[in-house]
């Protein structure tokens, strides 16, 4: 299953909310303001960390770039542009958003 | 209200009273409307000579972060516009301290010179405006 994060995790708990409810083996794609999730050295960072021992994580670059946070996305962390997020969407079949 | 100036009193002589308007910048860019309604508004005020300060504490710090490309999401890239500002007299920028280090940002993460303040120091400035809108 795929799950999306369009939610800065300072602002909502939808993050929290997906991390908690999706299991191993998920996918979890930042998109949009979600993208603050997935960057080193924030309050959050351990938490998603922790996560992807067990869930592969993405996050859409151009989201990344528009905020100027290329440089500090977690390592491990895939990039992928709209046409992998097109991809993984038809790869995983169902999609939870967490908006 | 005067209608020319938008409920700011003008003096028919000098220059007008001049009050201290404070914006409060909360939402990281893009994912809202609220940082570039924000920065309209901002040059409004400093285009009445009044005495302007912004502040960015919360995810509002992110919008002044350097490096910013929004060429592939389709929408305005307006962070260069407070670079700006100084340009406009708005040259009080004040950035919470606190919501820098949650987020692993350092002043050098920032495309325009500000002054860096703790959660106390905050509190006080605000205290001292005449008028606050928050965003």
């Amino acid at each position: 299953m795929l799950h999306t994060v369009n939610k800065s995790p300072f602002d909502r708990n939808s993050l929290e909310s997906c991390l908690k409810q999706s299991k191993d083996g998920s996918a979890i794609l930042f998109i949009e303001d979600g993208v603050y999730g997935a960057l080193a050295n924030t309050k959050y960072s351990d938490m998603v960390k922790e996560a992807m021992k067990s869930r592969k994580m993405y996050a859409l670059f151009p989201d990344i770039e528009a905020r100027g946070m290329q440089d500090k996305v977690i390592d491990g962390i895939k990039m992928i542009d709209y046409e992998g997020f097109v991809d993984l969407v038809v790869e995983k079949n169902a999609v939870q958003s967490w908006l | 209200m005067n209608e020319t100036t938008g409920g700011i009193a003008m003096d028919d002589e000098s220059e007008g009273t001049i009050k201290k308007f404070m914006y409060i910048n909360r939402k990281a860019p893009y994912g809202t409307v609220y940082a570039l309604e924000a920065l309209e508004v901002v040059l409004i005020a400093a285009a009445f000579d009044q005495d302007v300060s912004m502040v960015f504490c919360d995810d509002g710090v992110y919008q002044i972060v350097k490096g910013q490309h929004t060429k592939f999401i389709d929408v305005k890239n307006f962070s260069p516009t407070y670079r700006a500002l100084e340009g406009y007299d708005v040259e009080k920028l004040y950035v919470s301290k606190e919501s820098m280090d949650e987020r692993g940002l350092a002043e050098d993460d920032l495309l325009v010179d500000v002054e860096i303040v703790d959660n106390a120091k905050m509190a006080d400035l605000m205290e001292d405006q005449d008028v606050v809108l928050s965003f």
